[in-house]
């Protein structure tokens, strides 16, 4: 097994690209991450691109091969593959990309992950997100996302002692964040008053507490890390990559504010980079909705469950604390446009670990992580990265 | 003999007074009120309708016993609100209680008198021994025309009756039908709301067939109001039972506890099944009930019930079903506005 | 929900018929035709469920999906089946009074339908127990 590294990268700005379509975005992170590797197309020997639901947000599948062919690769005829595992699609693209390097069996790899969600109206965007979730016994019966992350919200909430302006902290600081980065889609700081007085969704989650719809694309490009050189002075080498399931419905998991997927990719993580938590200096969780970082950092270890909330309002998680969580914006400020996350996720920790993350840059950034959730915690992929 | 096996009943949660109602039309409540004897009626639920009630009513009479639903052999349902023009309530039922696929079935319209015309084909399929049990059902959520008299009474609500022979907790000794072709109520396909002839659903209609059946039915048997102890009567208001029963002798005490029309309203092809239950609810072996329908188009059909030592038996428990009492009991009162949302009143994106 | 899709799992949705393995008494819902604790050394059989149960956790929806927008603001709730199964799903109440630890029980309702035309899909909700 060979150890891999990122070689280059590039990203979108997220947001809603109404003059964008669907090709455009992609095309448009890959030739950014191809001028960041000084790469030219033609040394690319294979892509894996997550998408949740082209087929339909634009009524298209074979992404795979759409995207080879806008990316000017048709007549190469590399191999391009479209991973799927809903807002996981992204992490587990930059897995099986890694995957391939590691292996020996492709050299220069493209993990790239796009969606486009505004070209049809709200309802059949919030249809297809349920898609998610399990269709048949939760989204027929009445569930929607937020609906499931509020009942997670409402466990927790029975169980451990987190106050509701604790839980709008986590958004407060995401949007900070989102505020010191260029490709966020919300580029504005927000107040508690902000969160608390939004707009009901689904109780005890407002407006606020959840992620938006959004556009967006985002590439990376991997290589075994003794030719990284080739193409960067500042390659970051991958130090883990792990990938965990649990049941598709919230009503067969174990616990239901306890991600037991997040849980087993984080431990599995550790493990295969011989590393602890204390060695790693910022995070990219998956933060879909508010409660859903609460439940990551605990559940990555960062702190003891129940006490995510007072580690987030004593500001632990914000960028001079402990362990900065979500310095891109989260998936709140920066958007989530659903397969681009885990990827935008590695773009962020390769932005910090190379000292390029300017406003919300941390000091010292030598080791970063990232975690990615499809659904309610059925996937999770996590991925440990470190500078050279 | 052939007979009731079981009874249930089931009434949605909801109310409307009747002043809610009046507030929009600018009438005056107490004409209402004191003219129809009507207070409030029952709205059904967003997520209810005749189907969902049938079931709920069904259900509630097996609580009460132990019947094996593969032995029912025939399920009717009436309604003049079947969910469906064409596919049965009938057959939704049948799969809901668990009486599916060794069965025949069909829906039944007979404007309010659905109900009681499922008991008597059910009473037939059981006397010649084709079938061990039959369940009848009447089952409406019926709309009345906003601003219309109707819109007062027009009530939700259903009843289901399994019929069968082997150890009947009433025994339907006898029964008889008068019908005629009477424009007195209508609703053409397609229609959202029923039309009417005014008072000409007074004589012509309700009183001519109630009468017709009640007294075809003393002679063929030889009996008289006197020789009962309760009746129920077709209950659009309460003023009509009221002069029905006392044009055919019978007493306000008799008619008592079977005229829950005044704080649940008309619920059409539910109302005779109803006011029985509620009759059955606290009837003692040994008791005689008359039972009289009327269907608008129009027709009734009468019935000479008596109660058995079955129903205080151990085969058969009252109390395992809400009775129609405790069904009335504790509603949820509405504003016209989410009277409207619940009824369907409100034209909507489509 | 097409209308093959949705017949296939009436006894389901009308009766909560689900399963349970004799050799460990497990019970499963929706129907599990392989015991995942004793695999093949499991006997599974058919099971209706009592449609009993108490409330594990619940949230009340006040931005629904399409179909079902007539209905907020409505109690979602995963509900633990006295039997062992948790399920989701609507509890028919005022919202203001859900509770974690509540017991309901089952009654049929109208899920969705299938616009004006389409079919309607008929099945389980719950209501608290008085």
């Amino acid at each position: 097994m060979r150890d891999v590294a990122v070689i280059g990268i590039g990203c979108t700005k997220f947001g809603e690209k109404w003059e964008s379509s669907f090709r455009d975005i992609f095309v448009e992170a890959g030739t950014l991450a191809l001028e960041d590797a000084q790469l030219s197309g033609e040394k690319i020997d294979a892509m894996y691109v997550g998408n949740m639901s082209a087929g339909r947000f634009i009524g298209q599948e074979h992404i795979g091969a759409l995207i080879a062919d806008y990316a000017g690769m048709a007549t190469r005829h590399i191999a391009s593959t479209r991973v799927e595992a809903a807002c996981a699609s992204g992490g587990l693209a930059f897995r099986q990309a890694v995957i391939a390097v590691a292996s020996g069996m492709e050299d220069i790899v493209v993990a790239a992950g796009v969606e486009k969600m505004t070209d049809v109206g709200s309802d059949e965007s919030t249809d297809t997100l349920t898609g998610a979730a399990d269709r048949e016994w939760e989204g027929f019966m009445g569930a929607t996302f937020p609906g499931l992350y509020a009942m997670i919200a409402q466990d927790y909430m029975h169980k451990y002692h987190m106050t509701r302006e604790q839980l709008a902290q986590v958004a407060v600081k995401n949007h900070y964040n989102g505020a010191r980065n260029p490709i966020a889609q919300f580029q504005s700081e927000i107040t508690l008053d902000t969160v608390l007085k939004s707009t009901m969704v689904a109780e005890p989650l407002r407006l606020f507490d959840c992620s938006p719809v959004t556009d967006g694309a985002a590439a990376v490009i991997v290589a075994p890390l003794d030719r990284a050189r080739e193409f960067t002075d500042t390659p970051i080498k991958v130090l883990a990559t792990a990938q965990a399931s649990d049941s598709i419905a919230l009503h067969d998991r174990r616990d239901i504010s306890t991600l037991d997927a997040t849980v087993a990719a984080g431990q599995r993580a550790f493990k295969m980079a011989h590393l602890s938590h204390k060695d790693i200096n910022m995070v990219e969780v998956h933060d879909c909705f508010s409660i859903a970082e609460i439940c990551a950092i605990e559940d990555l270890g960062f702190c003891r469950k129940g006490e995510a909330g007072k580690f987030t309002a004593d500001g632990e998680t914000a960028l001079g604390g402990k362990i900065p969580v979500n310095t891109s914006g989260g998936l709140k400020a920066c958007g989530h446009p659903v397969g681009a996350t885990g990827i935008k996720q590695v773009y962020e920790i390769v932005q910090q670990l190379r000292g390029e993350a300017s406003k919300r840059q941390v000091e010292n950034a030598k080791i970063g992580m990232t975690h990615n959730v499809g659904g309610t915690g059925a996937t999770v992929a996590v991925h440990i990265l470190g500078r050279v | 003999m052939v007979g009731i096996i079981t009874y249930g009943a089931y009434i949605p949660r909801y109310r409307i007074k009747v002043e809610e109602i009046t507030k929009v039309w600018g009438a005056n409540a107490s004409d209402i009120t004191g003219g129809l004897g009507v207070f409030e009626k029952s709205v059904p639920d967003l997520d209810e309708d005749a189907a969902t009630i049938a079931v709920e009513a069904a259900r509630n009479a097996l609580k009460r016993r132990n019947v094996d639903p593969e032995k029912i052999g025939a399920v009717y349902v009436g309604s003049e609100s079947h969910p469906y023009a064409v596919k049965p309530t009938a057959c939704t039922v049948g799969e809901a209680i668990g009486a599916t696929p060794h069965m025949t079935a069909a829906d039944y319209e007979f404007a309010c008198k659905a109900g009681t015309a499922a008991i008597q084909t059910c009473m037939g399929l059981v006397k010649s021994n084709m079938i061990p049990y039959g369940l009848a059902i009447g089952s409406d959520v019926s709309q009345g025309a906003p601003g219309d008299a109707l819109e007062y009474t027009a009530a939700a609500g259903g009843a289901a009756y399994v019929i069968g022979n082997d150890d009947p907790i009433a025994t339907i000794n006898h029964t008889c039908s008068f019908t005629t072709d009477t424009p007195d109520f209508w609703r053409r396909e397609g229609q959202d709301y029923p039309r009417h002839g005014g008072r000409f659903t007074g004589d012509p209609g309700y009183f001519k067939h109630v009468k017709g059946a009640s007294m075809l039915l003393f002679e063929q048997i030889h009996k008289a109001a006197k020789d009962y102890d309760y009746a129920v009567f077709h209950q659009p208001n309460a003023k009509f039972p009221q002069k029905v029963a006392k044009d055919l002798g019978f007493t306000s005490e008799q008619i008592k506890p079977g005229l829950v029309v005044p704080w649940l309203g008309n619920t059409y092809s539910g109302a005779s099944p109803i006011g029985l239950a509620a009759t059955l609810d606290i009837a003692k072996p040994g008791d005689t009930i008359f039972v009289c329908s009327f269907g608008s188009g129009a027709g009734s059909d009468a019935f000479d019930i008596t109660v058995t030592d079955a129903i205080t038996s151990d085969d058969f428990h009252r109390d395992a079903a809400p009775s129609v009492m405790q069904l009335l009991k504790d509603p949820i009162y509405l504003d016209y506005a989410r009277y409207a949302k619940h009824k369907g009143k409100i034209v909507m994106q489509s | 929900m097409t209308v093959a899709r949705f017949w296939r799992h009436l006894p389901q949705r009308y009766n909560m018929v689900g399963t349970k393995c004799e050799k460990c008494g497990r019970h499963f819902f929706p129907p599990r035709s392989f015991c995942p604790d004793c695999r093949r050394a499991g006997k599974i059989v058919e099971h209706k469920f009592a449609g009993q149960g108490t409330v594990v956790t619940f949230t009340v929806i006040h931005t629904a999906a399409e179909q079902y927008s007539m209905l907020t603001p409505y109690v979602l709730a995963i509900v633990k089946l006295d039997e062992g199964p948790q399920i989701t799903t609507q509890i028919v109440m005022d919202p203001a009074k859900a509770k974690i630890g509540m017991k309901v029980k089952s009654v049929f309702r109208r899920i969705a339908t299938d616009g004006e035309s389409g079919i309607i899909h008929y099945g389980t909700k719950f209501v608290p127990v008085e």
